[in-house]
């Protein structure tokens, strides 16, 4: 009887660190989300969404240009990182073999883990340097580095994971691979590598280190690709150590859209990763 | 008859394994022709040269000649994936595109390849699965998807597809193994019938099918052609004795 209820003991103790394990896991999600809440919910206002930033000493403005500017730059970092990375997947995947494949793998790998302050300075000196200026344009440069290797890797586990019946079946009817793989593969792994695009996207819309020198930010409307642009985190950052006490509660605010985004872009990728797939 | 697929002198390596083995072999026009034996002797490897579905393999190296109509398949210069288009083929598992309707799969062939003509479709569809004696099974839901239908129905699905895009030659690839006896009798049925149009080089590891459908027989083991014939012939005087071990059971 004793080793019994020894045994119960060992057995409640490893269950309680369990569960405070978990929780632990789950407090500062929880924690950041309520703080970010409670602080930002009070600032945020239509304003936000339709004003720009006001001059030190004027009350009220927003970050429209904030959040146009990020818009922007996810945009076109998803229109040079996307083909790249989804097209490399399927090279890697259906033509790829071999140290090439093994190659890219690997960088790909590397790039993913690569700081993404050095991201950025690798875009300044590429793009900021020749150009003899900040712009949209390097921002996004740098953004699309950082997303290339994500939806690459994501793409790829996809795309392995289509029968291979599918590829034969197709090829069997006459169609050349390279079809096959656009009209067939993809779209059969399709829903997956919508997840990974979303969660590239949501990776890169928070990223503030590799646009401090490239897209730099910016008060105003900007629409030039050449041209500084606004980004939310940028915006964020520069209102957050500014010494008012307005512009602390935009940056609130801002920090409050920004985790909504994410957790939508999230949610959506839960989603899209749930639903049914062929076998 | 006429020889519609000849091989000569074949050999199929995967890198260090020497899968088929110096075939001779002559496929008459508009028969039946069974390749059978134990697994592993490399019947589906064979029938995989044929239409050149071994070029994905990087590992894959195929030697001699196959002949359709008197031209190497493999020679330089020859598209593969013309090839296929002359060459259909019908796999083991029955393998219908997952995401497309029944009228969408019997015309896979030509919407991969952007080439259907507008107007084109409803009669390509109806006589292809006319052909496959599957039009009055489904003309009423050709627009649900071909996961709906069953094993069987989905195999004369996948010939329907292959039949569309009006091949000369048909390879068959173990098509009843994982369908149930009525639906292999179905299949059967239509092999015969497909003959008139195409050529038809069906493995099987089914010698009672091999018996049932076909008009000439060919027998491998260990990679090599043993014995081919008539196949009467091969199922009741054959030559070699291994030929005759593995008909009446012996082994394999």
């Amino acid at each position: 009887m004793k080793s019994l209820s020894l045994r119960h003991l060992k057995n409640f103790a490893v269950t309680t660190l369990m569960v405070l394990a978990t929780l632990a896991v789950l407090a500062p999600l929880g924690l950041i989300f309520l703080h970010i809440l409670k602080m930002g919910f009070s600032s945020l206002s239509l304003d936000f969404f339709t004003q720009i930033p006001k001059p030190t000493g004027e009350s009220g403005g927003g970050m429209a240009n904030g959040l146009f500017g990020s818009g922007m730059l996810i945009m076109m970092a998803s229109v040079i990182g996307l083909p790249v990375g989804v097209l490399g997947a399927v090279y890697l995947t259906e033509f790829g073999g071999g140290k090439l494949a093994t190659a890219i793998r690997f960088s790909a790998d590397v790039l993913a883990g690569v700081p993404s302050i050095i991201t950025g300075m690798v875009a300044y000196s590429l793009l900021v340097v020749p150009m003899k200026g900040f712009s949209a344009l390097a921002g996004s440069v740098a953004l699309s580095l950082i997303m290339i290797p994500i939806v690459l890797r994501t793409t790829e586990e996809q795309l392995k994971m289509v029968p291979g019946t599918l590829r034969e079946a197709s090829l069997a009817l006459g169609v050349p691979l390279w079809r096959t793989c656009l009209k067939v593969m993809l779209p059969s792994a399709a829903k997956g590598v919508v997840t990974g695009i979303l969660l590239a996207i949501a990776r890169i819309a928070g990223e503030t280190a590799p646009l401090l020198f490239t897209a730099l930010g910016n008060q105003f409307w900007s629409r030039k690709l050449t041209e500084p642009i606004a980004a939310l985190p940028l915006q964020i950052f520069s209102f957050a150590i500014a010494p008012y006490e307005d512009w602390h509660k935009l940056a609130w605010a801002g920090a409050l859209v920004l985790v909504m985004i994410m957790f939508t872009l999230n949610l959506g990728a839960r989603f899209l990763g749930r639903q049914k797939r062929y076998s | 008859m006429n020889t519609k697929v000849q091989l000569e002198n074949m050999n199929v390596h995967f890198g260090a394994n020497h899968a088929v083995k110096s075939v001779n072999l002559d496929f008459p026009a508009n028969s039946v022709t069974a390749i059978i034996g134990p697994s592993g002797c490399g019947k589906s490897t064979l029938l995989r040269a044929v239409n050149r579905m071994h070029d994905l393999v990087p590992t894959a190296r195929v030697s001699g000649r196959i002949l359709l109509d008197g031209t190497d398949v493999y020679a330089r210069g020859v598209d593969p994936v013309a090839i296929r288009r002359k060459i259909g083929m019908v796999f083991q598992k029955p393998n219908p595109f997952p995401a497309m309707s029944i009228h969408d799969n019997v015309v896979a062939g030509y919407k991969l390849n952007n080439s259907l003509k507008r107007g084109e479709a409803e009669e390509i569809v109806e006589t292809s699965l006319r052909r496959v004696a599957l039009w009055d099974e489904v003309k009423d839901r050709l627009k649900s998807s071909a996961m709906d239908l069953s094993g069987g129905q989905q195999q004369r699905l996948c010939i329907a597809r292959t039949v569309a895009v009006q091949p000369e030659v048909i390879l068959m690839d173990e098509p009843c193994s994982a369908l149930d006896p009525i639906a292999t009798l179905k299949i059967e049925e239509l092999v015969e019938e497909l003959k008139e149009r195409y050529t038809i080089i069906i493995v099987t590891h089914n010698m009672q099918q091999a018996a049932r459908v076909s008009d000439a027989t060919a027998f491998m083991y260990m990679g090599e052609m043993v014995e081919s014939g008539p196949t009467k012939k091969i199922f009741t005087t054959p030559e070699m004795k291994q030929t005759e071990d593995y008909i009446t059971g012996r082994f394999g």
